[in-house]
């Protein structure tokens, strides 16, 4: 059994009217079932509204299931009494960078999470330094969140879940609302502590290109788990991508592209190395 | 206009008044403020002068910055000074009908231009000096015994700390979405009062929306770092008095013996 | 017909320590009609360029010329310009503020003194022209999903007939679906009304679809100000100021690199692809053997 799994999880959104009655349902999640283990990287790729967030708020306890069991680290998050046990296991990191720090100085803000254990004061600095260490913002940690970039915002935020020392770190579309730079910039982070730090990483995004070093991928779309594989295997379905409103990068859409033209290339072509030398023989 | 205003904003610099626990600042701050009042004569400001020059001094923060806080209460000051010199029965030096200044008036508002001006100097050395966490910190320290009333300290610094993070962040919305409307025809600038109640209404709702949906996010991303009130709480950053601190309250107790012991004395 | 931008200079809190020269010397032309991209990394003034253009920043120095007549002028009606030069900010969140959709787009013709008819009237054509189904007028616009806030929002502006449209990445947040469509529907909406968009994007790959003139924004300057092929062309330039070329420039060039006689200057996929087809039958690839040849 995996760091992260799942079995048949459903999440119903309920719609109160005015007296509080239940007005309408939405199944949000249906049917999930995942096996993530221990240092994988696993994406979560879904277009707005696929069930995608409201499946990565079941890891951190923030939403509890409607139908089925999900489990972290072996705890069943409908069982476990003390919530924080887990929400400690696996951190977890959101969309808009400004709603998530509570520090007004970088430092106090890594040390949010900590604090929040009970830690003594004198692990919550050796805490602070080395998660600011390894997410490379040592350099500012006097520095006010609110002077600082969209990228650097999502590291903080990063270092203060890694403060924790969670088994696993969840990342809620982190990159949606950054520029270009700060998108690098927050994914190199992530899979640098991936690789380093041995921790599991589950990305949600829907920006292909942020897949493809995964090690598995999952595709949801109206709450269902509808594709998962190897990056290679996702994106060689380009068609399929397409259908639920995603697309693939440019390379892979250009490889696609020329083999339906004829021209005889493997499928799921991933960066342009792989392109270049399939072509340049 | 908003960036003139020094109190509450923080000047980081390393000295010695930086590092005081904020609990000594805050006591520093009431017991200058006391003092303030207590003094009555010239004698009495030039102690004051002296007591509040050496602490700008050690405090490292430029004179230039300290003062461009008063530029933000100068027409409070004007008022008052005015309202005294003009309203305060007594000799009367120079009168235009019925305005009469008198010797009395001017005097009382001397007095209390020279009070306010350094009540606020005073408080904004203060905030100038410590980080608005600090602040937080003391203060929830400070009232800590309250906490036997059932008073949610730890709770109300809580917020007082998110909200000091956060108004930047609605500043800078506030800005946004203003320039929206504006491109949308909006108009904040003409109009008569009730219209101009009105042409706000493009502006609150939408600052609102964001506010509680921020609000929302926060909680949870709060909630998803362990955030569980402030029961078994460690602090990162706890307070305790140092030697400077235990010299700070004893040169406090000289000054306000000096500032009572003037009063007293009639000086 | 036109927007001049003359020797503009844009300081931020001048005379003080965080004196910052948003904007520095820039010269700009935009006539009637054409469809221009505005790309620069964030910090590199271009959001500050194009609030010039619709007077909501006063240039430092410099002067803003719409039609010939400078618009920082005293008697200038600056209300008058920015209804015909709309612009529609990044998150629709920062304008939604009305109980119903129709009411909320309704807000910008009315503010230009039209009576409640003649507005609903322009926001039904221009709800309807960005693809927004018109069962959903009554609709809570805090309701809808992200790409039709996105659409009320430009519709909010669309529907006080602006002669130039510009846009501040509408595609920011969106899904790659809902980022196709709004581009698509942007793109109709120039041929439809014939007005001129300003699109500013993060994204090579969009411009490089859609626009027809790039001017890339660094430092407070203009870097470049040309076709997106031409632009291209200076992708190790592009990199050097935290910019990249959409992935295709990467793959022509290193094809090229490699012998393959392609086209380095191709910006979309079906361009490269229609120029490797070629490439590869005038070498005659043994990869396109067997293939069922276009």
């Amino acid at each position: 059994m995996g760091i992260i799994k799942a079995l048949k999880l459903g999440f119903d959104y309920f719609k109160y009217d005015d007296d509080g009655n239940i007005q309408e349902t939405q199944r949000a999640v249906d049917e999930v079932s995942v096996d993530i283990q221990e240092g994988e990287f696993v994406a979560v790729l879904g277009h707005n509204g696929s069930g995608k967030s409201t499946f990565a708020k079941h890891i951190n306890a923030l939403l509890l299931p409607t139908e089925g069991t999900i489990w972290i680290d072996n705890m069943d998050t409908m069982k476990e009494p003390e919530l924080w046990k887990i929400r400690q296991k696996a951190g977890m990191v959101f969309q808009n960078p400004d709603n998530q720090i509570i520090g007004t100085v970088v430092e106090e803000d890594v040390g949010f999470g900590p604090e929040n254990m009970g830690i003594p004061t004198e692990d919550i600095w050796k805490r602070v330094d080395e998660s600011l260490q390894k997410t490379g913002m040592a350099a500012y940690r006097h520095h006010s969140p609110n002077k600082l970039s969209g990228g650097q915002k999502q590291r903080v935020a990063i270092a203060g879940v890694m403060a924790m020392r969670p088994r696993c770190i969840v990342l809620d579309e982190p990159t949606a609302m950054l520029d270009p730079n700060g998108r690098k910039e927050v994914l190199e982070a992530v899979h640098q502590l991936n690789r380093q730090e041995k921790v599991t990483v589950v990305l949600i995004t829907h920006y292909m290109e942020e897949v493809i070093d995964a090690d598995h991928v999952y595709v949801m779309d109206e709450g269902h788990v509808v594709m998962e594989g190897t990056p290679g295997e996702i994106f060689s379905q380009v068609d399929m991508l397409k259908k639920y409103r995603l697309d693939v990068p440019q390379v892979t859409l250009l490889a696609h592209e020329l083999k339906k033209s004829g021209v005889d290339i493997p499928d799921g072509i991933l960066t342009t190395e792989e392109l270049v030398n399939c072509l340049c023989q | 206009m908003i960036r003139d205003i020094t109190i509450g904003q923080y000047y980081p610099a390393d000295s010695p008044l930086h590092k005081l626990d904020p609990r000594t600042k805050l006591m520093g701050t009431l017991v200058f403020i006391i003092s303030v009042f207590l003094f009555n004569t010239i004698p009495g400001y030039a102690v004051a002068t002296v007591f509040l020059a050496a602490v700008i001094k050690i405090s490292k923060v430029p004179v230039k910055f300290i003062f461009k806080g008063l530029k933000a209460i100068f027409i409070i000051l004007i008022i008052t000074m005015v309202f005294n010199v003009f309203l305060t029965p007594g000799e009367v030096l120079w009168s235009f009908g019925f305005l009469k200044a008198t010797r009395e008036g001017i005097s009382l508002a001397g007095k209390m231009a020279i009070r306010l001006i350094y009540l606020v100097i005073g408080s904004s050395l203060m905030t100038l000096t410590t980080t608005p966490n600090q602040l937080t910190d003391g203060l929830e320290r400070g009232l800590r015994p309250l906490n036997k009333i059932h008073v949610p300290v730890h709770e109300i610094a809580m917020m007082m700390s998110i909200a000091l993070r956060f108004i930047p962040i609605l500043l800078e919305e506030t800005d946004k979405i203003m320039k929206a409307q504006i491109a949308r025809g909006a108009d904040f600038e003409n109009g008569n009062l009730v219209q101009k109640v009105k042409n706000m209404v493009p502006l609150l709702v939408p600052l609102f929306i964001s506010a509680f949906r921020r609000a929302n996010d926060l909680a949870m991303a709060m909630e998803a770092r362990c955030y569980h009130g402030g029961d078994q709480r460690t602090q990162m950053k706890p307070l305790h008095y140092e030697k400077r601190d235990h010299v700070t309250y004893m040169i406090l107790a000289l000054y306000l013996a000096v500032a009572i012991g003037f009063r007293v004395a009639g000086i | 017909m036109s927007i001049e931008l003359k020797n503009i200079t844009y300081t931020y809190s001048p005379g003080t320590a965080y004196e910052i020269h948003a904007l520095k010397d820039i010269n700009l032309e935009i006539p009637d009609g054409q469809f221009i991209g505005v790309i620069g990394h964030t910090g590199s003034g271009k959001s500050t360029l194009i609030q010039h253009l619709n007077a909501l920043i006063r240039p430092t120095s410099g002067s803003v010329l719409y039609n010939g007549e400078d618009v920082w002028e005293e008697k200038y009606d600056r209300r008058k310009l920015r209804s015909q030069v709309g612009l529609v900010f990044q998150y629709p969140e920062h304008q939604l503020f009305e109980s119903d959709v129709l009411s909320d787009v309704c807000f910008g013709p009315m503010n230009q003194g039209m009576s409640r008819e003649e507005a609903e009237a322009e926001a039904k054509k221009a709800l309807l022209q960005v693809g927004f189904k018109e069962k959903n007028f009554s609709k809570s616009p805090f309701e809808l999903s992200g790409g039709q806030k996105k659409r009320v929002a430009i519709a909010g502006v669309l529907a006080m007939n602006p002669k130039i449209l510009i846009l501040d990445e509408p595609t920011a947040g969106l899904d790659p679906k809902g980022r196709d469509e709004i581009l698509d529907q942007i793109s109709e909406l120039h041929k439809a009304r014939g007005i001129t968009i300003i699109l500013v994007s993060h994204s090579m790959e969009d411009v490089a679809k859609y626009v027809e003139r790039l001017i890339v924004v660094n430092r407070g300057q203009i870097a470049f100000d040309d076709t997106p092929r031409e632009v291209f062309s200076h992708y190790q330039e592009l990199e050097a100021m935290g910019l990249a070329a959409p992935q295709i420039t990467y793959i022509m060039h290193a094809l090229k690199q490699k012998g393959l006689k392609v086209d380095p200057n191709a910006t979309t996929v079906e361009e490269a692809r229609d120029d490797i087809l070629r490439a590869l039958k005038e070498a005659g690839s043994p990869l396109l053997k067997g293939g069922n040849e276009k």
